[in-house]
């Protein structure tokens, strides 16, 4: 059974169909990626996904749960989460507090446990800052743990995102294009990043990507979304050579000539 | 003007655009000049010493007026860096003229004034105040204020251009004296309150009455410019840094400061007499409210502007739990009505929170601004009145009683208390002492756990909070109760000190004061709120004789927090970063060592 399938999953926003009567199936452990040009609905199939849009129709099931009429963050409790194209940080927390909002779901203190600082809260506490700081480390930030999340650089915002996602301990990580602003030196440290990611802990990814030089390299199975419409779907190695994706990409002068 | 050493000569074109700097200047200040007076603020003031038998508040109001003109135009003419004396004499000159403008066109309203009476217009406009424009001279002494103007302008751009270890001690010494002339009788009351031995020493410094006397304003401005001087020349002293760096090392240190102000705040209404108290009393409650919107709105961003709405829950709940009065229901002692006052408007907090959910940022103050009117409307409205009074209200509510309250026996008669009543609000002052420690360490601890973290992330970007697993109605809902828990709680203190409670009582200006408290405090901080409510509370209640101009000077004090300090006046360490961005990165090394732990 795969871990996220969509079923023909329909978004529009008025007139205008964002996302048509998809299909999308994501074995566990698997690295995809989606691609597609501006405005092809990469970015509202993840927000479907990720519970921030309703889906007009169809449905979106995630680790034998149907997903697509729950909350964000029922769907973030399950294992799902994500990062964003612009980065979104809690800019003026620090970078570990941005990590420990990460945790939240995992913790179980109540508010009145808080106030009287019940020895299982404090224990509680004392672990989630380890975890935090271990998480911290995890993505090579270590002693960074105290700068504002605004005051860090942009290669180390990316990561303190992807380490809040991941301190929600998620079987599935979306990554709205990681390497977006990044040099090629930053790029490449990223793709073994995401590697690794799988390899260590275990996390099925999938991707939307506008660099080829990433989506070729890491991906294991891509999908091409055009118009809201799938258009292709295969290897890297397939997609490179698939007539719809180049016109889709290029536009039809092109490919006729060619 | 050609001796200026390294400086290029003026050349006439520069003296022009000066002039006409310090002219526009100098006609700005004549509008608030005429507005000072006109709006009656002069006036009323002049009726109030402060130096006995010297200057008045009145006067040291158009004083402060001129030295702001002189202070301005010193700032905007000339380089500060230019010392030489070209520049410092352009810079003095060119004060006094804006000075002795603003004061010309003070002197036109005297003139005008004595031949047409605009009195019809401008009610203030009499003409004591004429008489104190022309210093009791009358119409033949109506060039002496221009001049006075014009001098303490140019004083004041001097001083401003003095270097700043001369310039402190008497910026210093003049505060003072200000700061101890106004408050001089609450000072006064202090001192004869601590021991009545003190009293003579008391005369010695504060005028009967109100103001200082001229000794006393004399000491007080040797000892705070002397202060100034020694901070500035010997606050690098080896001994000074040793005690500094002892008080920061070691916490024992600390404790004993916040020992005294404990022993401060437990011992303060004993000696400060029944008025202070009751202002004391009246700050305490405003800021148990401030602490409970210091959490909705200071840390879970939630704008709330009905707050008055959970005030009246607290109030009227404890008015029917605890009344002798004929809307009394169940008589039970203040101890167990108050925490179900709380529960309720806790409650009340969840069923106002939860139609807003949805609702982000300015829309959500608009729609709690509504809440607190229909709060209002309903406690005072016929609908309810057979319960809740109407405009006659609650009255006779049961004093809190520590030892054995006795049993209801009829309307109108209080229960006997044997043992320690708590009656004025030198007794209540204690009790709200409670309220607000219980406040402070509820705010204190969620701040820093797991459910403040998740109001900082909901306050920072809602939608990421929620795609990380924060569910935001239970977030949310719990910001709204908790906070409006506290505001019950202030509201159930209050109907018990002033032992009625009326729908008057419920006015929007309530949640306006809330609000306007924690912005002038601080966004989010804890010691801002008591800081905020002394300042915007306290302080009108103490000059309750200029309580007209009460809103003047909340608009006034809104818009200099805005302009000069935005993170208010105690702000939390979140904010104060928030708005100070970079200048706090945290010592990587420090950092580093933590992380290895």
């Amino acid at each position: 059974m795969p871990l996220l399938a969509a079923n023909r999953v329909t978004k529009s926003f008025g007139g205008l169909v964002a996302v048509s009567s998809l299909d999308l199936q994501l074995e566990e452990l698997a690295i995809a990626s989606i691609i597609g040009p501006n405005g092809a609905g990469k970015t509202t199939f993840f927000n479907c996904v990720a519970g921030f849009y309703p889906v007009d129709d169809g449905e979106i099931s995630f680790d034998g749960h149907l997903i697509h009429h729950l909350r964000p963050d029922q769907i973030a409790n399950l294992g799902i989460s994500r990062t964003y194209q612009n980065i979104r940080l809690f800019a003026n927390m620090t970078a570990l507090e941005n990590i420990l909002v990460g945790l939240h779901g995992d913790l179980r203190s109540t508010w009145i446990g808080a106030v009287l600082r019940t020895p299982a809260t404090r224990r509680e506490e004392h672990t989630a800052h380890e975890e935090a700081r271990r998480i911290l480390r995890f993505v090579g930030l270590q002693g960074k743990g105290d700068f504002l999340a605004k005051n860090l650089a942009y290669g180390d915002q990316r990561r303190v995102e992807i380490a809040r996602a991941l301190a929600t301990k998620p079987k599935l990580l979306l990554l709205d294009e990681p390497t977006a602003g990044m040099n090629p030196r930053e790029t490449q440290e990223m793709m073994s990043f995401i590697r690794r990611l799988r390899d260590e802990i275990g996390i099925t990814i999938l991707l939307i990507e506008h660099q080829m030089r990433v989506v070729m390299g890491i991906s294991e199975i891509i999908t091409v979304l055009d118009y809201g419409v799938k258009i292709a779907e295969g290897s890297p190695r397939q997609i490179q050579g698939n007539p719809k994706v180049i016109e889709a990409y290029l536009g039809r002068g092109v490919t006729t000539a060619g | 003007m050609l001796d200026g050493g390294r400086q290029e000569p003026m050349t006439t074109r520069e003296i022009r655009l000066d002039i006409v700097r310090a002219v526009r200047i100098g006609l700005l200040g004549g509008i608030v000049f005429l507005y000072l007076t006109l709006v009656g603020l002069v006036g009323a003031f002049s009726e109030r010493p402060l130096i006995s038998g010297f200057i008045s508040l009145g006067q040291t109001l158009l004083l402060l007026s001129m030295l702001g003109v002189g202070y301005v135009t010193a700032r905007l003419i000339g380089s500060p860096s230019a010392k030489s004396a070209a520049s410092q004499s352009r810079a003095i000159l060119m004060s006094s003229l804006a000075g002795f403008l603003s004061g010309g066109i003070l002197a036109m309203l005297v003139i005008v004034g004595q031949r047409i009476d605009v009195r019809e217009v401008f009610v203030n406009a009499t003409t004591e105040l004429y008489q104190i424009l022309t210093f009791g001279r009358g119409l033949p002494g109506v060039w002496l204020f221009p001049i006075v103007s014009g001098v303490a302008a140019g004083v004041s751009a001097a001083t401003y251009r003095l270097p700043s270890k001369i310039r402190s001690p008497i910026v210093w010494g003049l505060a003072a004296i200000a700061f101890f002339g106004l408050f001089s009788s609450l000072f006064r009351t202090i001192l004869t309150g601590i021991s009545p031995g003190l009293s003579p020493f008391a005369r010695l410094f504060f005028a009967p009455g109100e103001g200082l006397t001229p000794g006393g304003a004399l000491v007080f401005l040797i000892f705070a410019a002397g202060a100034a001087a020694s901070r500035r020349f010997g606050g690098q002293t080896r001994f000074a840094n040793a005690v500094r760096s002892k008080v920061a090392a070691r916490p024992r240190m600390r404790w004993l400061g916040y020992a005294l102000l404990v022993l401060v705040a437990l011992l303060l209404p004993q000696v400060s007499g029944p008025f202070l108290s009751q202002v004391l009393a009246l700050v305490g409650l405003y800021v148990l409210m401030g602490l409970g919107l210091n959490i909705t709105l200071g840390f879970a961003g939630l704008f709330d502007l009905g707050f008055v709405a959970f005030f009246a829950i607290g109030a009227y709940t404890l008015g029917l739990l605890t009344s002798y009065g004929p809307q009394g229901l169940v008589h039970i002692p203040f101890w167990l009505a108050a925490p179900i006052a709380m529960l309720l408007a806790m409650l009340g907090g969840l069923f106002l929170g939860m139609p807003v959910l949805g609702i982000r940022g300015d829309y959500l103050a608009i729609a709690t601004l509504g809440f607190g009117e229909i709060a209002r409307l309903l406690v005072g409205s016929d609908f309810l009145a057979r319960w809740l009074g109407g405009s006659q209200g609650i009255i006779g509510i049961q004093k809190p009683c520590i030892g054995r309250l006795g049993s209801f026996l009829k309307p109108g008669v209080p229960q006997e208390c044997s043992g320690i009543e708590f009656v004025g609000p030198q007794a209540m002052y204690y009790v709200i002492l409670v309220g607000v420690l219980i406040a402070a360490l509820v705010a204190w601890r969620l701040r820093d756990a797991r459910l403040g973290r998740a109001w900082m992330a909901v306050r920072e970007d809602e939608d990421v909070a929620q795609a990380l697993g924060i569910n935001l109605v239970g977030t949310k809902l719990l910001a709204y109760s908790l906070g409006a828990g506290f505001a019950g709680l202030s509201g159930a203190i209050f109907a018990t000190l002033v032992g009625s409670i009326f729908d008057s009582s419920m006015q929007l200006f309530v949640s306006i004061n809330v609000v306007s408290l924690l912005i002038v405090g601080g966004m989010g901080s804890l010691p801002g709120v008591i800081v905020g409510a002394l300042f915007l509370i306290g302080l009108p209640e103490l000059l309750r004789e200029f309580s007209e101009y009460r809103l003047l000077f909340y608009g006034l004090a809104l818009i200099v927090m805005m302009q000069t300090k935005p993170e208010g006046l105690w702000p939390s360490a979140t904010i104060r970063r928030e708005l100070h961005a970079g200048l706090e990165a945290p010592n990587e090394m420090d950092a580093a060592s933590a992380d290895s732990v």
